[in-house]
């Protein structure tokens, strides 16, 4: 078992990355036009890393599978984006966000790089607000603030409930700008099958165009993987359709350590689960749990009636409800984390509290809200002898002010009116914490190549934190890749440009034809569809919000058989060249039978429960996380040999000099 | 529900597409337009054929990429949604359906009911932007002060998805409420003021090189558009194009 090197920089904490870019070799301007860097991923950390390396003079190729960058799948993050501004006065500051960031990941997050995250965070709002991103202001003209989960002060900024997609807008404007400069190409509707290693260095990828079916080689001096995560190997996630792992696994399988990748989180407010039908998953903000209050009914048979249709949750008393977040959480109350949330609602309808037909949701109410705001409005408009309805009808004008786009959008999807009864919500797959391995550069175990956003694993660790994501994606890609990466490609300057004729790209490129051929010539009887749903339903119903042992074994030896009868039995109608959907998503859904089970492995190993991952056998008495700290508190990075079970462990140990590593709690 | 679905198939950019009439039971009215068309996709690859290839990525009403002309109208019957937040409650048990791709000069069909819409992404490319680096050096976010009544302006503006649904409604294929959107974001903050001018004669250079048709005022993309866009936006579009074009 080989130690890795997270290559932190020495010295204290907070002048860490100050010291660092002090340091660093520098390529000058002239050189940087002859470096050229392909960004695989246009979301928020690989269109934010494309602008900044192309605004230096580097040569920027980009590809997504997406006909635009702006379609990323970042563009769907609702809430907001945190930065330790302290623009409210509440006492936050650069070490607060890093500790609560470090605490909220349940001590399995590397502190130089959440701690280089915090110092940056405020620049990010500066540079989105330059680049005339639309945040959400109050009358003075200033920028307004939000609160979210697992916090104790207000740091979220926000536009509406479309944060993702107006700071995705903002970077792509910036690649937009170095698109029209000729400083990057953009291939859009083109997918990276697979890495091409030259020397031991990444120097490459071979693509496939989706529209023509044309394969390509495209070389470059660095490779940067910034495709985001695979919570879409559980079929059903709030991801998008597309949303893939394909880039991250076979950089993995040439040699790029995947770590930790059974930190998964669960988002406590989805939509839930309609029927067999259901093709995806679909978010309600986590900024609804400042307003909305959780609860079930108290009584099973009340329970009973309500999946029964023969009561209605309005006409349930107060007294008859439990309102179970507020009774163990008594301290956060609704905006308890969301690993801790997702995890409580599970228990009570796994005891048999689920208010929906399938028992599997629970009630996020606004009635309070409704009121609370009501009478506020009341007193300011100096209404007399207001009425109960006449009070409620007042607060939910205020409500829909704040959430009426998602309010509306739960109306189309479940057809009923959340102003008239409470919400039904039931967590869902989210957001993966774990990802490729990276060093505190951002580089992986394969020099040159780096992975940014939410395809690395380094900044959240068990869990992460609402609002979070964008700031880590941003983050990357603005202020940390530009660095890291010149450090690296100031070795480069006399390279020159790296000829795609070697046998290095032969090679790739004839493996990436075999399969693309091996899938086509199956000519079973399934569908893709049909292995990717039996996949999702192994992956949730044994490795998903708690997890056993004895699940974890039998899905491990169920995902390889599940991937044997795939590769025997998968239908792909169509042709090889041109357009052809279904083999697009018949090689994702290969990788993802295989992630599968290194996720599978990942949790077994696991001998303790921490964040997103939840060991039946390691709980507390009053039901939370049992963590191991002396046995597990490390990074558990895997090397790929051959097949997902051989894949063999390195440990990063975290150190915490900084903080005090406490047990986390929300009471 | 039982269904009757007439779909626009075309091989590829080159071949001449028609219409295909499907029949279709078991559609549930939970499902989404798209998931009802997930179950056609699974009947045709069970049979062995090619399945009807259509745009669509985060099913959640965000990402712009579905698109689809459905009984004649861009994203559908219902108002203020995208085609993945349609849902089959909207139809009734022996409906027909006429599904086809956006159609527009500038939106040439690739397969099916996909079409390429890359003349948006040039029409960004020429001015969609602030022409600010991202050296971390810029000023404090709060030494910009915007007023509430113009960020708000500028949000609403914001929200387009850049889905083309304006151009699929309007008889003239015209890009004018895309467009316009961009340029009144901009427009509207102190931010992007500096390189309005310039700005709103690239972009409008760009959309008339693409080859999509004028505005003549009939408000069909303001309807159909899923975000609601304004048509104030092409009014502004206009002023500041004058503007900048007699300077």
């Amino acid at each position: 078992m080989s130690v890795l090197d997270s290559k932190i920089p020495q010295g204290p904490l907070e002048h860490k990355w100050n010291t660092y870019k002090n340091n660093i070799n520098l390529v000058n301007p002239a050189n940087k036009r002859n470096i050229d860097i392909i960004m695989v991923g246009t979301g928020l950390a690989g269109g934010s890393a494309a602008a900044t390396l192309a605004e230096l003079g580097y040569n920027v190729k980009t590809f997504c599978y997406q006909d635009s960058p702006r379609r990323a799948h970042s563009i769907a993050a609702q809430g907001g984006i945190n930065a330790s501004k302290n623009y409210q006065g509440d006492g936050d500051s650069d070490y607060r966000l890093f500790y609560d960031t470090v605490k909220g990941g349940d001590y399995r997050a590397r502190e130089a790089n959440v701690y280089r995250l915090a110092e940056v965070s405020g620049n990010i709002i500066d540079q989105c607000v330059a680049q005339g991103v639309p945040f959400a202001r109050e009358y003075g003209g200033q920028l307004d603030n939000r609160s979210f989960g697992g916090v104790l002060v207000s740091r979220t900024f926000y536009a509406k409930g479309q944060t993702g997609q107006q700071l995705l807008l903002g970077a792509y404007s910036a690649m937009n700008r170095q698109i029209n400069r000729g400083k990057v190409q953009s291939y859009t509707r083109h997918e990276m099958l697979d890495v091409v290693i030259v020397g031991g260095k990444a120097r490459g990828i071979i693509a496939r165009d989706l529209v023509t079916g044309e394969i390509e080689r495209h070389s470059a001096h660095a490779v940067v993987i910034a495709s985001g995560g695979y919570g879409n190997v559980f079929y059903l996630s709030t991801n998008a359709m597309g949303s893939n792992a394909t880039a991250a696994w076979k950089v993995h399988k040439k040699g790029a350590f995947f770590a930790n990748p059974c930190f998964t989180q669960i988002h406590p407010t989805c939509i839930p689960v309609s029927g067999e039908h259901q093709s995806k998953l679909t978010l309600m903000s986590e900024s609804l749990r400042n307003d909305g209050r959780i609860w079930v009914p108290k009584k099973l048979e009340d329970a009973k009636a309500i999946r029964e249709g023969r009561l209605k949750p309005t006409e349930l008393a107060e007294e008859d409800r439990d309102y179970y977040l507020e009774r163990r959480y008594p301290a956060f109350g609704n905006l308890v984390p969301r690993d801790v949330a997702s995890r409580a609602a599970k228990e009570r309808c796994d005891a048999g509290y689920g208010v929906n037909k399938t028992g599997e949701a629970v009630y996020l109410d606004f009635g309070s809200a409704f009121m609370r705001y009501g009478k506020e409005a009341v007193a300011t408009q100096k209404i007399d002898n207001a009425t109960e309805a006449q009070t409620r009808e007042l607060g939910k004008k205020v409500v829909e002010a704040k959430y009426g786009n998602l309010f509306q959008m739960y109306e189309k999807i479940v057809d009923e009116n959340p102003y008239e009864t409470p919400m039904k919500i039931y967590p869902a797959v989210h957001y993966t914490m774990g990802g490729l391995w990276v060093d505190y550069n951002l580089q992986t175990t394969v020099p040159g190549l780096y992975a940014a956003g939410e395809a690395n694993f380094s900044d959240h660790g068990a869990n992460r934190l609402g609002a979070s994501a964008l700031m880590q994606g941003l983050a990357d890609g603005y202020f940390v890749l530009p660095y890291t990466m010149g450090d690296y490609l100031a070795a480069d300057i006399r390279t020159g440009a790296i000829p795609t004729n070697s046998p290095e790209f032969d090679e790739a490129e004839q493996k990436v034809r075999e399969q693309l051929e091996r899938l086509m010539n199956t000519n079973g009887t399934k569908s893709v569809d049909h292995f990717h749903k039996r996949l999702g339903k192994i992956m949730w119903n044994k490795v998903g919000m708690s997890r056993n042992a004895t699940h974890l074994r039998e899905a491990i030896v169920e995902i390889k058989e599940l991937r044997e009868e795939f590769w025997k039995d998968v239908r792909i109608p169509g042709e090889v060249n041109g357009m052809n959907t279904e083999l697009e998503k018949a090689g994702r859904v290969a990788d993802f039978l295989e992630l599968g089970e290194l996720f599978a492995k990942d949790a077994l190993h696991r001998e303790e429960s921490c964040g997103g991952h939840f060991r039946e056998e390691y709980q507390t008495e009053e039901g939370e996380a049992l963590r191991d700290d002396e046995n597990f508190m490390y990074v558990a990075a895997w090397e790929y040999t051959g097949e997902p079970a051989d894949a063999i462990l390195h440990k990063e140990n975290l150190d915490y000099e900084y903080i005090e590593v406490k047990t986390r709690s929300y009471k | 529900m039982n269904l009757t679905l007439k779909i626009w198939r075309q091989k590829d950019a080159n071949a001449k597409g028609g219409i295909v009439t499907y029949q279709l039971g078991g559609v549930e009215p939970d499902m989404s337009f798209l998931e009802m068309l997930d179950v056609l996709n699974q009947d045709l690859i069970d049979k062995g054929e090619e399945p009807v290839v259509f745009d669509h990525d985060c099913r959640e009403g965000i990402c712009g990429t579905c698109s689809l002309q459905i009984n004649g109208e861009p994203h559908g019957p219902d108002r203020l949604i995208t085609t993945c937040q349609l849902h089959m409650r909207m139809f009734n048990d022996g409906d027909t359906i006429v599904i086809e791709p956006f159609r527009a000069k500038a939106f040439p069909v690739i397969k099916d009911l996909i079409v390429d819409r890359s003349s948006f992404e040039r029409i960004q490319q020429a001015g969609g932007y602030v022409s600010v680096n991202t050296s971390g050096n810029t000023q404090d976010a709060n030494a910009i002060l915007v007023p509430k009544p113009q960020a708000d302006a500028a949000f609403d503006a914001a929200t387009c998805i850049g889905c083309g649904a304006c151009v699929a409604a309007c008889k003239n294929a015209s890009a004018m409420l895309f467009t316009s959107a961009k340029v009144s974001q901009l427009a509207l903050l102190p931010q992007g003021e500096v390189e309005a001018d310039r700005r709103v004669l690239a972009m409008v250079e760009q959309m008339d090189k693409e080859g999509f048709g004028n505005c003549t005022n009939t408000g069909a993309c303001e309807i159909e558009c899923p975000k609601g866009i304004s048509l104030e936006n092409i009014a502004r579009l206009n002023r500041e194009y004058l503007r900048a074009s007699t300077k």
